[in-house]
């Protein structure tokens, strides 16, 4: 059979092209983007036919949009990173409850370690909370098959199933072994409503079900689960990743522990009580939080020791490595080279804004104009100008959640903390900065918004933003914001005074005002010339 | 067998084209390859980190565990010191020599290639000058990896394939200009 190489997230996609995905959706978000970008390059024929796969303006619309295209019976998919899964919570855990017609695959790729993330959140729990059934790949080809299997269990039991992956696998590559193509499905619609329409009396009926459901993959799960036999009383239960970190130091045990292995939730709690059985000390070497530490122990007889991470034995945060689990394993750390004692400690080098990017004159006017107040607020947003919190900005003062540098300058503003500005870029203004706006409509507060327009979501690879620049204005006018107080601004040197001056005017009006400081990404701009 | 490599650098200086182009001629030889990167800052200038993996069996983890590479290839000569604890006693290191002071507390250069140089098996070169000589002075990267390609295991022939192929797209002038570089790599270190 045919073998690609591939990164994590690139068999993930083409493992679902192969069961004959018809429409994915997605907004960007390392370690995920790849999903979608693989995707879009392979639209044409990479599986069974064209498929439609399309950025969205945030993790919610597009799971909606997957939700819509199941509906129709056809096979869909929707990725994200593990933050965008709170955005889209809402439709997650109620599509729990729907009776799913063409099978729904959601992809989480979660970022332990924080390589470009707000939090290190483990979308395991998420499913477990929503009582979806997860599969968990330990290497890109498993990747590749779950992404098949998962379609086929969505399709059999009726309910979405999602695929969590972590940074370390989703971003490494390796040989895949691919099979044939499925063909898609047909549009053929739901006929039953019932199944769709979360109306409480409906609802109720389906949540039993989900419960049912639940439990019922549980048990097929369990009768597939082995226990590889040790020699030893330790037993060695991993998840994901855990399994190679394990196998990474396999061959240095002296005695072989007794061996489980949980690549699919919920966990096989059978298997889990007969490993138990057979050792007093049971060691948990799992990614993320300790999810299969913490429900073992309401499963194991109090006896046996747990051990994982909320024992110390294992790192509670940050990502798994092959060394960090070897005192667990009773493995002395690895000799290597090191500096010499007392070399001098070598500085960080932290990302910094491409020369001559666009968010830097930006900046620029923005600390001009706001010189001469002594008490201001500069709230920021998620993007590459998130870099302006560092050296040599310093510009902005917070960073929270996609869309929150509006919200959040809105409420100080209410409580009293003006000038606010809220600086924003244009993606992520899409994504979630625009109900902000209305709020600050509708309540007149005193801010100004100042969104930078590069025409594209820079720090995740320049993807195009999901309306172009020319109607940003339009957008802000719709909502309300008067007329005489949305700007368009060059972010260029040439046109520093200019902006200052209405910049200072703005921050001197006392109710919402929006400039939009335009100048696109280098990076799009280089991408679109390679294209 | 097993060959565990380690990359390193300052983004933007194309040390994950390199990453590729070894795994490629890797997998030409028979050999299993693991490759891992962190992506996500499009931004420029930031530590640049990817492990490559070869065994002639399956592998296991992803990233290398610590005391293990064989091989550490290092774009910027600050950023290889960085990752001594990565590799074997008997490890190699190829290191450009030149440095990119995009931090104010950058030290002295002198200091940093002293300190790389007294690491034994180490071998620092000027890259970009070398590059320069070669006609290309954008491909200090296949500079580097020529001067690593002696210790890589498999034939350098199979990686001025993986070259060749790599940059087939961008059409025969820029094949020709990274082969060059990549021979005047492999000149400087035989
Ligand atoms: S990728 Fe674009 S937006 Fe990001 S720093 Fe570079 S030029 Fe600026």
């Amino acid at each position: 059979m045919p073998f690609e190489n591939l990164m994590g997230d690139e068999a993930i996609a083409l493992g679902a092209l192969h069961a004959g995905l018809s429409a994915a959706f997605a907004y960007p978000g390392t370690p995920s983007t790849e999903i979608m970008e693989y995707y879009l390059d392979h639209a044409e024929g990479g599986g069974s036919g064209p498929v439609v796969a399309q950025w969205c303006s945030n993790e919610k619309t597009a799971y909606e949009a997957a939700l819509g295209a199941s509906f129709a019976g056809r096979r869909s998919s929707v990725s994200m990173k593990h933050v965008g899964l709170n955005v889209a919570a809402d439709p997650f855990v109620n599509s729990a409850l729907l009776k799913i017609k063409g099978g729904l695959l959601v992809v989480v790729a979660d970022d332990p370690g924080m390589h470009s993330s707000q939090d290190e959140q483990d979308s395991r729990v998420f499913a477990d909370f929503a009582r979806i059934p997860c599969l968990e790949p330990a290497d890109q080809q498993e990747a590749y098959d779950m992404a098949r299997e998962a379609f086929e269990l969505s399709e059999r039991i009726m309910a979405p199933v999602l695929l969590r992956v972590t940074t370390r696998l989703a971003h490494s590559r390796a040989a895949v072994e691919t099979r044939a193509p499925r063909a898609q499905n047909p549009v053929a619609k739901v006929e039953d409503r019932w199944g769709w329409t979360l109306m409480p009396q409906a609802a109720r009926e389906r949540w039993k079900r989900a419960l049912v459901g639940y439990e019922a993959v549980r048990s097929e799960i369990e009768a597939a689960a082995r226990v590889e036999p040790g020699d030893c009383d330790l037993g060695v239960v991993t998840t994901g990743l855990g399994l190679e970190y394990y196998r990474e130091n396999e061959a240095e045990l002296g005695r072989r522990p007794w061996r489980l292995h949980v690549g699919r939730y919920p966990m096989p709690y059978a298997a889990l009580r007969e490993l138990a059985s057979k050792v007093s000390r049971v060691l948990v070497i799992e990614e993320g939080y300790p999810f299969v530490e913490r429900e073992l122990r309401g499963v194991l007889p109090s006896a046996v020791a747990i051990e994982g991470k909320e024992t110390g034995q294992i790192p509670l945060d940050g990502e798994l490595s092959p060394d960090n689990v070897r005192p667990a394993l009773g493995l002395p750390p690895r000799p290597g080279l090191s500096r010499a004692a007392g070399a001098p400690e070598l500085p960080r080098r932290p990302p910094q804004l491409c020369p001559g990017c666009p968010h830097a004159d930006s900046y620029a006017f923005l600390k001009e104009a706001l010189a001469g107040y002594p008490s201001r607020v500069v709230t920021g947003d998620i993007g590459c100008y998130t870099l302006g919190a560092l050296p040599p900005f310093e510009a902005i003062e917070t960073c929270v959640d996609m869309g929150a540098s509006i919200g959040m300058a809105r409420g100080a503003a209410e409580a009293g903390l003006v000038p606010a500005v809220a600086v924003i870029g244009d993606s992520t203004f899409y994504h979630s900065g625009l109900p902000n706006l209305v709020d600050a409509v509708s309540h007149n507060s005193n801010l100004t918004v100042l969104i930078l327009d590069n025409s594209t979501t820079g720090m995740t690879g320049a993807q195009p933003t999901i309306l172009p620049s020319e109607r940003l204005k339009a957008v802000a006018l719709a909502v309300g914001v008067g007329p005489e107080h949305v700007h368009l601004l060059s972010a260029h040197k040439g046109d520093h005074g200019r902006n200052v001056e209405i910049m200072r005017r703005e921050l001197a009006y006392e109710g919402p005002s929006v400039l939009i400081s335009e100048r696109g990404c280098l990076e799009a701009i280089k991408k679109a010339r390679k294209a | 067998m097993k060959y565990d490599i380690v990359l390193c650098g300052v983004g933007g200086q194309g040390g994950i084209s390199v990453s590729v182009l070894i795994a490629r001629a890797a997998m030409d030889a028979g050999l299993a390859a693991k490759q891992s990167e962190v992506h996500g800052m499009a931004q420029r200038g930031g530590e640049v980190l990817a492990h490559l993996r070869l065994a002639d069996g399956p592998i296991a983890s992803p990233t290398i565990p610590r005391g293990s590479a064989s091989l550490l290839l290092a774009f910027e000569p600050l950023e290889a010191l960085r990752y001594l604890g990565w590799l074997s006693p008997s490890a190699r290191i190829v290191s450009a020599s030149s440095p990119v002071r995009n931090i104010p507390s950058y030290p002295e250069i002198e200091g940093v290639l002293a300190e790389l140089r007294s690491v034994p098996g180490s071998l620092a070169l000027d890259a970009e000058a070398l590059a320069r000589e070669a006609g290309n002075p954008k491909a200090a990267n296949m500079v580097l990896l020529g001067a690593a390609a002696a210790y890589l295991p498999f034939p350098p022939e199979l990686l001025a394939r993986a070259i060749e192929l790599g940059f087939a797209r961008k059409g025969e002038a820029v094949v020709a200009a990274n082969l060059r570089a990549f021979e005047h790599g492999r000149a400087a270190n035989s």
